[in-house]
């Protein structure tokens, strides 16, 4: 890569503490009466330097959260409580929900940039993308010359591995994966300290993809931004991610380090979920997949949203929603009690004489 | 796998016969605007299906692979080949003569919100496809053969589904519906075009068991055309693979997956995510896949290839048998001396996650 000349500011801020937290979020879809609660109750903490990945089937709520966090929700997406904080490199602490239009018009993209899904059509088809990259920094930057804007951006391009003259290309006259940089490009104009990257790979395929990925992991390391990937292959994340956050029905359901979940699921679901997916290489396995299909959001059954489709099931699942707690086998060290999983078989009042299922106490 | 290997019964011999075989099948689209330009889409493909076999086709997008489907159900002409039925012509000219043909070669299609139609209801689009393949039941007959359809794809109970439409059903149960209807024909030969992709997570492997299910228990071929070559591994029995419309490596699913012969397969298997192996990784790829319009000369890899010489980039290759049952169409399994030396492509791709560091 010809990246390397590149003049690439230090990281900042100490790695580890948090840059984005989310409080009790929840975001309903359509008003009073009829609302469907997308999101409910969900905190989830993105840390300096860390890549967080956000996994679920289609229609769980990953997407939505990421927006809400943004508050780039669409109506009639709203955000019915809770909070979210973003902490600068100087500590300085904002609540995203409560700033005002100018500010948040300030700080989106500077602070926080977003990589859309299926970025292949979110580049404007009748401009250069040179113009496009350039507009995005002269938004920002308003006594920059538009002379330097481009020289920025042709610097840009070549970070992600793009020739410089491409900037004066269309859109259409760049292949999908080409696409999908310039975009990752665009959203690292402004030096972010966050990255949202809402399924950015799922358009690709398994090659350029890996391309795609490792473009990532590059840049994170030497400008040292936090990244929120989210996608449903969970098998990408757990080579990517340091954190995953399993989501089902709209809830956060599990939350620990990559290598955990993969090796050691607590929850059910993340169980079922790793088990649907066939192994490339090792032996040969039926699997099942998970059966039934996802909840209907706008009626999702009491307790438990996971409980009609899970093996484990007891009574308490149809009738408790469990919240986001530790798990059952907190004295096995610091990673394990580090970990939350929302599950009632983790608490040992309703877990009774079964105690844990052998595939979830690995 | 199939089971049909150790059986010595004398059905063995008609089981030899191919349901559908395709030979030099071949598909240019002209450019608009260009004279004379053509997108060669797909470029001398041979495919053979078996009764109760799955044959995966596995390629990234643009590759060719939706086309071979569509040539192979005869939605569109093919530009040279011949395509054989039991070991006769299958082409067909007239309509009556496609009707007859679709009667025993049936697609479904990749996307199940967009292949129902949704005015109508279950029992309606099912009915339609009895009526025209069973000749025209009514009432109670009707009924059911409706519902031995939908129990035959695990819709049951089947009054549960029969009068929903389209949009009450989740993706999973749109794609049962989609393949009811295809079995309505009660074909030999089902060609599924991405059949899980558009699917969530979580239920994709129901419908690869159901369509290995319907294998087993009906003994048609199956086509499976995917990008995913783990999904392949799990469910077909041969697995071809493309590159830029040309096959270029076939053989058991086992094999190709775990002993990848052809520079590209090698890289495909390799950027797979794979949790359990991270070492082995083609790390630092670079490039993609050519333009069809004008595709390279020689050998169609050749410019992502780390080990191509002369030969890759004047002379086509050709599969050439490398075990048995298994085909590579590199030159450098060829047996001349100008050939290519194959190394290891994770190698020559650069470096290994264990090397570490910025390249």
């Amino acid at each position: 890569m010809t990246a390397s000349t590149l003049d690439v500011p230090a990281p900042t801020g100490a790695v580890g503490e948090p840059v984005l937290e989310i409080e009790n979020l929840s975001v309903d879809y359509g008003y009073v009466d009829d609302a469907t609660h997308v999101l409910r109750d969900v905190s989830l903490t993105l840390h300096r330097g860390e890549v967080l990945g956000l996994a679920g089937e289609s229609g769980c709520g990953k997407s939505t959260l990421a927006y809400a966090a943004t508050r780039l929700l669409p109506p009639p997406g709203l955000i019915t409580s809770g909070s979210v904080h973003f902490t600068d490199r100087d500590g300085r602490r904002t609540d995203v929900l409560r700033q005002s239009d100018a500010e948040l018009r300030a700080s989106r993209w500077r602070d926080t940039a977003i990589v859309f899904q299926g970025a292949m059509n979110s580049l404007n088809p009748v401009y250069r993308v040179g113009r496009q990259i350039a507009d995005g920094i002269l938004a920002h930057r308003p006594g920059m010359r538009r002379r330097e804007a481009w020289d920025q951006a042709a610097s840009l391009l070549e970070m992600v591995g793009i020739n410089a003259d491409r900037l004066r290309d269309f859109p259409h006259q760049l292949s999908g994966g080409m696409r999908q940089r310039v975009m990752i490009a665009m959203a690292l104009a402004l030096d972010p300290q966050v990255l949202i990257m809402d399924e950015p790979t799922t358009a690709l395929d398994v090659v350029m993809q890996r391309q795609i990925v490792e473009e990532i992991a590059d840049l994170r390391q030497r400008l040292g931004f936090s990244v929120v990937f989210i996608t449903h292959d969970v098998s990408l994340l757990i080579e990517i991610a340091d954190r995953i956050a399993i989501m089902y029905a709209g809830d956060i359901v599990e939350d620990a380090g990559a290598e955990e979940i993969y090796r050691r699921p607590r929850h059910p679901y993340s169980s079922a979920l790793l088990h649907s997916f066939p192994p490339l290489r090792g032996e040969r396995r039926e699997l099942t997949g998970i059966p039934g299909a996802p909840p209907d959001m706008h009626r999702l059954p009491p307790g438990c949203p996971f409980a009609p489709r899970c093996a484990h099931a007891m009574d308490v699942c149809r009738e408790v929603r469990p919240g986001l707690t530790a798990t059952a086998l907190g004295d096995r060290g610091a990673q394990e009690a580090a970990r939350r999983v929302a599950c009632h078989l983790h608490d040992p009042a309703s877990a009774g004489a079964h105690g844990l299922p052998p595939d979830l106490s690995r | 796998m199939s089971t049909s290997a150790t059986d010595p019964s004398p059905a063995a011999t008609e089981r030899d016969v191919p349901v559908l075989r395709a030979v030099g099948l071949t598909k240019h689209f002209p450019v608009r605007g260009r004279r004379g330009a053509v997108v060669h889409a797909v470029d001398d493909v041979d495919l053979t299906l078996h009764r109760g076999e799955v044959v995966a086709l596995v390629g990234e997008s643009g590759s060719g692979k939706s086309t071979i489907a569509r040539l192979l159900a005869q939605l569109m002409p093919r530009t040279a080949g011949s395509l054989e039925l039991h070991g006769r012509d299958a082409t067909v000219r007239r309509r009556r003569g496609f009707r007859a043909y679709v009667g025993r070669v049936q697609m479904i299609f990749q996307d199940p919100f967009g292949s129902l139609n949704p005015v109508h209801t279950v029992r309606y689009t099912l009915s339609r496809s009895v009526r025209i393949h069973q000749g025209r039941l009514r009432g109670a007959e009707l009924e059911a053969a409706i519902e031995r359809l939908l129990e035959r794809v695990r819709l049951s109970p089947t009054e549960r589904y029969i009068d929903k439409f389209p949009h009450e059903l989740s993706g999973g149960q749109r794609q049962r519906v989609a393949i009811a209807r295809a079995l309505a024909a009660d074909p030999e030969v089902l060609l599924a075009d991405e059949p899980i992709s558009m699917l969530d997570v979580s239920i994709r492997l129901g419908i690869l068991n159901l369509l290995q299910d319907l294998r087993d228990r009906l003994d048609i071929a199956i086509l499976y055309i995917t990008h995913d070559i783990a999904s392949a591994r799990y469910f077909a029995d041969r697995t071809a693979v493309m590159y830029a419309g040309r096959v270029v490596e076939t053989g058991d699913s086992e094999s190709v997956t775990q002993d990848p012969r052809h520079p590209y397969t090698q890289l495909l298997i390799g950027s797979a995510p794979d949790p359990d192996d991270l070492a082995t990784r083609a790390h630092g790829a670079r490039g993609e896949a050519p333009s069809l319009v004008d595709p390279p000369a020689g050998c169609r890899f050749h410019p992502r290839c780390p080990f191509a010489t002369d030969v890759c980039r004047t002379e086509t290759p050709t599969l050439i048998e490398v075990a048995a049952g298994r085909a590579v169409a590199c030159w450098g399994y060829a047996d001349r001396a100008d050939r290519p030396r194959l190394g290891d492509v994770l190698d020559a791709y650069g470096r290994r996650t264990d090397e570490g560091g910025t390249p």
